[in-house]
């Protein structure tokens, strides 16, 4: 029987026990179907329902929608019941609309009236009732409606405490949706001040808010850290009976101190006021001591809480960065917590270790806990806390200690969980890049990965030992020889063949003298694989067969004899008959030397930065691990000696295709890069001159000549539009027939960025020129920009190629002017993980000071004079517009000019935005 | 700034739940059941902490109900847990020995008490006693009220 209802409504309490006596879930539904129908038909009969009727339906409609079914009536009644002057029933529409009503309901409008009468109510009780309706719902109409009241009832002085707890987490709210709603002015420092409320509960409320707007604007809210660390200084000398309720199982005010922790972790540093900075820093040391103390309680809730106001602090140290002292007494607590016997302080412990790993101070302090983050991984019994110590073990790996990190990952990589392996295997890849003094070790490892996790191998990873093997001489004959040996296994991994077959292709001769893999031998044991493999590593093989021609005449005939088979050279994998059939023709029709000059070993890879890393971010938004040290803060480029491997960026565009193998027209005609891809790109027709990339700065010129057609442009943007014409003029003597060029921009892409393309003639006649006009428009960010395939037949030849089209996302900038308080401010708000990108790379032309600034405003940003103190730097700031919303970006460019280097930042409010703007301008200069 | 709370049964069923940003119903069913599926498979000794997508999702679960928060990246883990707990404390006084039935029969109180307690995902009173006082004083209003519901529901009304 149901258990007796303080306020009456037997009604409900019948209507749950039913539902609840229910034995299945058909019974279930057609008990609640029946009482739907009867609220129904009460809701739509004559009969008028008095307030108490309605508030028992809405309060069974709350009930039937807490059991996990839609309901799409009885808004009307809840909305009446707003206005009863019965508390218990005003009370139950509130709870009805802040359960059951979104955002954006029409409904709102109507409520909008009953809830300004109760926020003018004398009782605080109704107030405060109407101010969690607000930041319950928190629309766009909802801070419109209440912009005024709301701020008053804030700071007024007759404003009940209980209403100002309300007020500002309601204001908080509001603000989320609509920064506008703060007035700012005068109401700065009334609002800062109530952290010297004398109520806690109230300072509380007001740090959340407080939190938030200097998140907004840091310089506006400066005074704030002050009037914080005197607090909290209060709390943690004060004797724990002035807090009365506000202690919580002995720990004084832990909610209070955590978010007056947190509100200082928005400054860096926290304040320049020595006397502060002292009284802040006694804090924190105390906190650290209290940590030694024995526990004045043996509660969970005692610990929970004295430890959450720990951490906290600890976060503070960590993001200060400055007191070597207290990062390796936090690194300490925290290595105690390593061992301790709850599972949630060991995570924590971890968690912020892999911060500390990253300070210079405490890098050294968090290495001496190595063996026990390394059990951890191994030995305990939950996967969300492996994967900590899995984080931590990247975080603190450096040079001294990569051999012995990177051994304990891979042996427990042949046990890990599932869910962790294939970002364990892109850790071990980037450690041992990294750290590798001899690269045969990184040799050993990365094949090492393959043999024990072959499947969560990505192909970045074995693309990158390719790489490296090529460009660095000294291993290329023990990698040669280690794959050899580990092609022997019987079941071997489709990437160790991929693998391989690439380095017996390059270098198999260096192991040719040795009789146990002479040139048959590698020969037989590859082509054992190749009918287990998928077309692509087939495709592979075939080429490494050709190089083997080159390499081993002796062996040519039986490679020709694979040529030949049907399974190859009539293979319904066009690639594999294509390739089958050119290798095969090649091996016949040329000469020895045309055969060494084509087959030659590759050059080797222009330097870059390692793919790897982005995958991993791409992988964890917003949590991967840094495993790089903080220097103490360096202002220039300093990357003489470490200009490689170090930054985390985001390659992709270069990495898709190294190796040229699964897209066999490559798309990008203007791939900077200078190696002749003999395995890929076959394909490659089109010569001529491209400037694709110069209309990164400017809109009109000559895009693309060859001797056959130039290709002119002329076009304009203003804010998310644009409008481009395209000019084909033919060249030759005779028309160009069959003329047909195709957007080329994928209906993903095309959805943030529209392009809408005229046709055009299809015959282009003899030294005629035409004209086709495109319209562009921006909806929301992208990467990356639409390219024109162009196809014709010039003198009955198919010719056809493609051209990146000048319409990335910088065309939709619009220069913006400030001034550098405001320049300051921005810059510190968009410190976001997301919101920043840096890139260092060399000079590609000598230093063009002058130059580079013409580019920058040809790239649609606006250069500001004055803004940083080096006038060789330059800074820049616009926004771009995209039908959604726009995104304000602000970029820094420093050159180095003894190193002829250029450090590039970009901050934006959007993290596409960051990476392509980063993308677009680096090695532009 | 807490996203939800989330109560829920061993047996997976759904006793309480409050959102403090914006979803879409779909959305929210969706989040709903995989996270009741997740943490009714995690066992009792594992850590009260988990990953799910952008946030951090922290549980605790007392006799036979969940209590299933997710809050920021940059929130505190071990606070959140205490808020839950409060938020325990807070019923079972009120309700005195508070059982899941308790819950499920008056869950309009069980709102009304989370509503003193947060304030658009953000905690607005840490004191128990002030707490308590706020929902006496909710009560007191609503028994000033004529007793009409016992007429009503006798059809004497």
């Amino acid at each position: 029987m149901a258990p007796v209802r303080g306020d009456g409504m037997r009604g409900l309490a019948v209507f749950i026990s039913d539902i609840r006596n229910c034995k299945s879930k058909e019974s279930e539904v057609k008990r609640m179907n029946k009482e739907l129908a009867n609220i129904r038909s009460k809701f739509k009969g004559d009969k008028t329902l008095d307030g108490y009727q309605k508030k028992k339906y809405v309060c069974k409609l709350l009930f039937i929608f807490l059991l996990g079914h839609d309901i799409d009536f009885g808004h009307m009644e809840a909305v009446n019941l707003l206005s009863s002057n019965k508390y218990s029933e005003k009370q139950i529409g509130y709870l009805f609309i802040s359960v059951l009503v979104n955002t954006n309901s029409d409904l709102i409008k109507l409520i909008i009236q009953s809830i300004k009468n109760d926020l003018q109510s004398r009782n605080p009780i109704h107030v405060n009732l109407a101010l969690q309706c607000i930041a319950n719902i928190g629309s766009q109409d909802m801070a419109e409606a209440f912009s005024n009241e709301i701020p008053k009832l804030l700071v007024s002085g007759d404003t009940m405490d209980v209403v100002k707890q309300s007020a500002a987490l309601c204001l908080l709210r509001l603000f989320r949706t609509c920064p506008e709603i703060i007035p700012g002015g005068e109401w700065t420092s009334r609002i800062i001040h109530l952290l010297n409320d004398h109520h806690m509960g109230v300072v509380t409320a007001a740090t959340s808010l407080i939190d938030a707007l200097v998140k907004k604007n840091p310089e506006e809210y400066k005074g704030c850290v002050s009037l914080a660390v005197s607090r909290l200084s209060r709390i943690f000398t004060s004797s724990y009976t002035d807090l009365q309720d506000y202690t919580y199982y002995f720990v004084p005010a832990p909610w209070l101190s955590v978010k007056l922790l947190r509100l200082l972790q928005n400054y860096n540093p926290p304040t320049e006021d020595p006397g502060v900075r002292g009284r802040l820093n006694e804090c924190l040391e105390t906190i650290l001591n209290k940590a030694q103390e024995p526990p004045k309680s043996k509660k969970v809730q005692h610990s929970n809480a004295k430890n959450a106001v720990l951490f906290e602090a600890i976060n503070l140290i960590i993001h200060n960065d400055s007191e070597a002292n207290l990062l390796v007494r936090a690194c300490n607590q925290l290595g105690q917590f390593l061992s301790n016997r709850e599972t949630n302080l060991r995570y924590l412990a971890l968690e912020s270790m892999c911060h500390l790993a990253t300070s210079e101070f405490s890098h050294e302090a968090v290495k001496k806990h190595q063996e026990v983050v390394i059990l951890s991984m191994k030995m305990e019994k939950d996967v969300s806390v492996r994967q900590q110590a899995v984080d931590l073990l990247y975080a603190m790996c450096d040079r001294s200690n990569a051999e012995e990190i990177v051994q304990e990952m891979l042996n427990y990589l042949e046990t890990a969980d599932y869910s962790i392996r294939e970002e364990m295997v892109l850790k071990v890849a980037i450690l041992a890049e990294k750290y590798a003094t001899d690269f045969t070790w990184y040799v050993d490892v990365i094949l090492n990965l393959i043999r024990i996790a072959g499947d969560y191998v990505s192909e970045e990873v074995w693309y990158r030992v390719i790489q490296i093997v090529i460009n660095r001489e000294e291993v290329q004959g023990y990698a040669a020889k280690t794959v050899f040996e580990a092609l022997q296994a019987p079941a071997c991994h489709e990437n160790m063949v991929k693998v391989g077959g690439y380095i017996l292709g390059e270098f198999g001769n260096l192991i040719a003298g040795d009789s146990r893999s002479a040139p048959m031998v590698q020969f037989k044991i590859l082509h054992s694989k190749y009918h287990l493999c998928s077309s692509m590593t087939r495709a592979l093989l075939l080429s490494t067969y050709i190089k083997f021609i080159n390499l081993f005449p002796e062996i040519r005939g039986t490679i020709q004899d694979v040529f030949r088979q049907d399974s190859n050279i009539r293979s319904a994998d066009a690639e594999l008959q294509q390739r089958a059939s050119e290798y095969l023709q090649l091996s016949i029709v040329a000469s020895k030397d045309v055969l060494a000059t084509v087959l030659e070993e590759m050059p080797s890879f222009p330097e870059r930065e390692s793919s790897i890393l982005a995958v991993l971010k791409k992988k964890k938004p917003g949590r991967v691990p840094e495993n790089e040290i903080k220097e103490a803060k360096s202002p220039v480029p300093n990357h003489n000696t470490q200009n490689q491997n170090n930054h985390a960026t985001n390659n992709s565009n270069h990495t898709s295709d190294l190796l040229g193998l699964s897209t066999p027209p490559s798309q990008q005609q203007n791939s900077q890069s200078t190696l002749i891809d003999v395995l890929g790109d076959i394909y490659n027709q089109s010569s001529g001159v491209n400037n694709a990339k110069k209309f990164l700065f400017k809109n009109n010129g000559v895009l693309f000549e060859n001797e056959m057609i130039q290709i002119g442009v002329k076009s304009e943007f203003r804010q998310n539009l644009g409008r481009l014409g395209l000019f084909y003029g033919n060249k030759t003597q005779v028309p160009l027939t069959n003329f047909q060029p195709v957007l080329q921009w994928n209906t993903e892409d095309s959805k943030n960025l529209n392009v809408q393309i005229k046709a055009v003639d299809s015959t282009l006649d003899a030294g005629a020129q035409i004209q086709q006009m495109l319209t562009a428009e921006c909806i929301d960010s992208y990467s990356d920009s639409p390219s024109l395939q162009l196809s014709f037949r010039y003198n009955g030849t198919p010719q056809s190629f493609t051209i990146k089209l000048p319409l990335t996302v910088n065309k939709f900038f619009e220069p913006t002017e400030m001034n550098s308080e405001s320049f300051f401010a921005r810059w510190k708000n968009l410190g976001g993980e997301k919101q920043r990108a840096q890139k260092v790379f060399k000079a590609q032309l000598p230093l063009d000071l002058p130059g580079a600034k013409n580019k920058l405003s040809g790239f649609g940003v606006q250069l500001l004079e004055g803004i940083d103190p080096n006038p060789d730097n330059m800074v820049c700031a616009g926004i771009i517009h995209t039908q959604s919303h726009q995104v304000g970006c602000l970029l820094r460019l420093e050159p180095n000019k003894q190193a002829q280097m250029f450090r590039l930042t970009v901050r934006a409010s959007k993290e596409q935005v960051t990476n392509e703007i980063c993308n677009l301008l680096v090695d532009q200069f | 700034m807490m996203q939800f709370m989330l109560l829920f049964s061993r047996q997976g069923k759904l006793r309480l739940q409050k959102w403090y940003v914006a979803h879409q119903d779909k959305v929210k069913k969706k989040i709903t059941r995989e996270l009741i599926s997740t943490i009714l498979a995690r066992k009792p000794k594992m850590c009260s902490f988990l990953e799910y997508k952008e946030s951090k999702i922290v549980y605790k679960r007392y006799a036979s109900l969940y209590f299933c928060c997710a809050v920021e990246q940059e929130d505190n883990e071990l606070l959140t847990l205490e808020i839950i707990h409060r938020y325990v404390e807070l019923l079972d006084k009120y309700f005195g020995s508070v059982c899941e039935l308790d819950i499920i029969f008056n869950f309009e109180k069980a709102y009304f008490i989370l509503d003193e307690l947060l304030v658009g995902g953000e905690i607005q009173e840490t004191s128990k006693k002030n707490v308590l006082k706020a929902i006496a004083a909710q009560d007191v209003l609503q028994e000033d009220e004529t007793p009409q519901g016992f007429f009503e529901d006798h059809g004497l009304g």
